[in-house]
């Protein structure tokens, strides 16, 4: 599942976010919504992105884009593509990566499209906008595309209006929207939570599928475990507007180094296993504008320790992955002990389990 | 698509149908038709010979026909104050209001879906603020107020424009145009102004609205998000997403423009249908108040069918819809 993407041939780092920080002015203050994203995307690779709700996923992916709602804008940190720094650029700029080197997928496909145009019009006006392409080859390109995505008669689609597609198709147009001019990157945010559960495995599917022809790099921002599992090579574990844990998929799962991490993959249900009630994780994430001052999740952590209160953990090298937690300092004060937290989370759950039942 | 347009054409003839027999009672039965058009000394003899030779002691049912078949034919009668036929005294006057209406609607909706857009994109820059509030005097004055106002200011005190008529006109064929000279722009101007001003607000504060709206849309997000350009996204993707519920107000308030020119060629004397209304009420004429209130309603109506068409140019899911509503209908 992780392939030789990470070891073999070292791929270039294709998206690196530096430290970023997204703010809102409001009246009665600047609430912070970003504070302080470190990731990274490497050529060719899935980068899975979870989190609760509000944990700052879309808002990441927005801030990538330069497409950030205002007054919400970037305070801080960095913003490199392809070797170049991206954040601040003017929109023209901006404008001219978006569509042709990052393309974008949003959650719902039945809104993301143009009610009033023909699919073949967005698709050839898109071509066009990135491609110094005439009418003819546009159309041409763009029956390839419907043709890759999986449109049955491609040719005689393209004169169809949004809504004479079903929800499932009009997700397969945002795709072929998506990789229109080749692009390096896709970030695909919540590309299948508003479709039915037989079509989001097709539409995965599909995604896998042209990436991994292409050679397209993904950022797959999703609260869906399943999927991540599924497609993904690495995650980054978003909590309260920063990374928290970043690892291969394999041992995010299996053996997350964050308390966080570790408790939000305690809450997969398995086949096969008989489990009671499953675990869950005490409490709720700060709202923005009241992150705790030290470790955001120690409100909620059974491993806490006052120097969690008192002083924010950066990321650093958990058990097999890299996680921003303090265990994994020497400055933990048990280290003698070196118990890992599996133990701690193991009780809370059961604890919180009894308490709920 | 056919069918759809046969079935709004006899929904406007039933309301033509509708606004004749209102017109028809008023000719009929505001006041004695005889009284007003003989002298005093007319003896009983000579009304009753009048009432025979016009049809009056015909059934209503045979009388509104009557009316009807002559209003098809453009034919409304003879108007009391100018004696002459109605339809003759309209024909002169409908070139000078058409061309007032048409001027109006020109700057009404140029202006209104341009500054709309202008202050639905860049809602917080001062210029945006500085129209939208601006604009709300179009919105609360009433329109002889603006007529007066710019003639004392245009007229009056700069004495740039005229205050009132409508300058040289030239003709061609039955049509009176003063579009073709100097002086009739200028006289143009000013009522073309006052009576397209509301209008213009309306639609500016529509169309703003409307763009807000839009622009929150995932579509435009997703436009954005392809790399779009910024006027593909504004003009194409968003603008376009406005026009049902513009073109729906648009083409009411260019009805109203025809039937309510009233006021504004009175505060200017423009010479238009409008004012022979006014003229009209002042001598309880009824021949022409009649025919005006057919003629306005006839504007409506075809205006309206004009948006009805519109619609499905427009947006393809309404194509659809149409198709579905004859299917169930």
């Amino acid at each position: 599942m992780t392939g030789g993407t990470t070891s073999a041939l070292l791929p270039r780092t294709l998206l690196d976010v530096r430290d970023l920080k997204v703010g809102l002015p409001t009246r009665r203050g600047h609430l912070s919504i970003l504070n302080g994203v470190d990731l990274h995307v490497k050529e060719g690779e899935v980068l899975g992105v979870v989190g609760e709700s509000g944990a700052g996923k879309s808002i990441t992916g927005l801030a990538v884009i330069g497409l950030l709602e205002p007054p919400a804008r970037i305070d801080d940190g960095e913003v490199w593509f392809d070797g170049a720094r991206i954040d601040g650029l003017s929109g023209d700029a901006l404008r001219r990566i978006r569509g042709a080197r990052i393309g974008v997928i949003f959650q719902d496909p039945l809104t993301s499209l143009n009610p009033l145009y023909t699919i073949g019009f967005q698709l050839t006006e898109t071509i066009r906008t990135h491609m110094d392409l005439g009418a003819d080859a546009a159309e041409k390109r763009a029956v390839e595309l419907l043709d890759e995505v999986g449109i049955p008669a491609a040719a005689s689609r393209l004169g169809a209006y949004p809504h004479e597609f079903s929800g499932g198709m009009r997700q397969r147009v945002v795709i072929a929207l998506a990789l229109c001019a080749n692009p390096r990157l896709i970030i695909a945010d919540e590309p299948t939570t508003a479709l039915d559960v037989s079509i989001q495995a097709q539409i995965i599917g599909v995604l896998k599928r042209l990436c991994r022809e292409h050679g397209t790099a993904v950022m797959l921002i999703t609260h869906d475990m399943g999927v991540i599992a599924e497609t993904a090579d690495r995650v980054a574990v978003m909590y309260a507007g920063r990374v928290i844990e970043d690892g291969t998929v394999a041992e995010v799962v299996r053996n997350a180094s964050h308390p966080y991490s570790h408790g939000l993959m305690g809450s997969i249900p398995t086949i096969g296993e008989r489990v009671g009630r499953l675990p869950q994780i005490r409490g709720a994430m700060p709202r923005v504008g009241a992150v705790p001052v030290g470790c955001a999740f120690a409100p909620r952590c059974p491993e806490v320790r006052d120097l969690c209160r008192a002083e924010r953990p950066a990321m650093m090298d958990g058990r097999t992955t890299s996680a921003a937690c303090w265990q994994y300092s020497p400055r933990w004060p048990d280290r003698s002990g070196a118990a890992g937290p599996e133990a701690g989370i193991g009780t809370a759950g059961a604890e919180s389990a009894a308490a709920d039942g | 698509m056919f069918s759809y347009l046969v079935n709004r054409v006899f929904q406007a003839i039933g309301v033509l149908l509708v606004v004749a027999l209102l017109s028809f009672v008023i000719f009929n039965y505001v006041g004695d038709p005889i009284n007003n058009m003989v002298g005093q000394e007319a003896t009983l003899e000579d009304r009753e010979e009048l009432r025979e030779r016009l049809g009056l002691n015909d059934s209503v049912l045979v009388q509104f026909l009557r009316f009807v078949g002559n209003a098809a034919e453009g034919e409304f009668g003879i108007s009391y104050q100018f004696q002459r036929k109605v339809s003759d005294l309209i024909l002169e006057r409908m070139p000078a209001t058409l061309e007032l209406v048409f001027v109006s609607a020109i700057i009404a909706l140029a202006a209104g879906i341009g500054l709309g857009v202008f202050t639905g994109l860049r809602r917080d820059s001062w210029l945006s603020r500085f129209v939208l509030t601006v604009s709300l005097v179009g919105v609360s004055l009433p329109t002889f107020v603006i007529g007066i106002l710019l003639i004392y200011i245009f007229s009056v005190s700069l004495e740039w424009l005229p205050s009132f008529g409508r300058g040289d006109t030239v003709r061609i064929g039955d049509w009176d145009s003063g579009l073709l000279t100097g002086s009739g722009w200028l006289a143009i101007i000013l009522p073309a102004i006052t009576l397209g001003l509301f209008q213009l607000t309306i639609i500016l504060r529509l169309v703003r609205a409307e763009m807000l709206e839009v622009l929150r849309t995932d579509y435009i997000k997703f436009a954005r998000a392809r790399g779009l350009s910024r006027r593909a996204v504004n003009f194409g993707h968003a603008l376009k997403n406005t026009m049902v519920p513009v073109i729906t107000i648009a083409g009411l308030q260019i009805g109203t423009l025809i039937a309510f020119s009233i006021i504004t060629e009175t505060v200017f004397q423009w010479p238009g249908m409008g004012l022979l209304f006014i003229q009209g009420v002042e001598f309880a004429d009824v021949p022409i108040m009649g025919a005006y209130l057919l003629l306005a309603a006839i504007a409506f109506v075809a205006i309206n069918l004009v948006v009805d068409l519109l619609y499905a140019a427009v947006d393809p899911r309404l194509r659809v819809s149409a198709q579905r509503g004859r299917g169930t209908a």
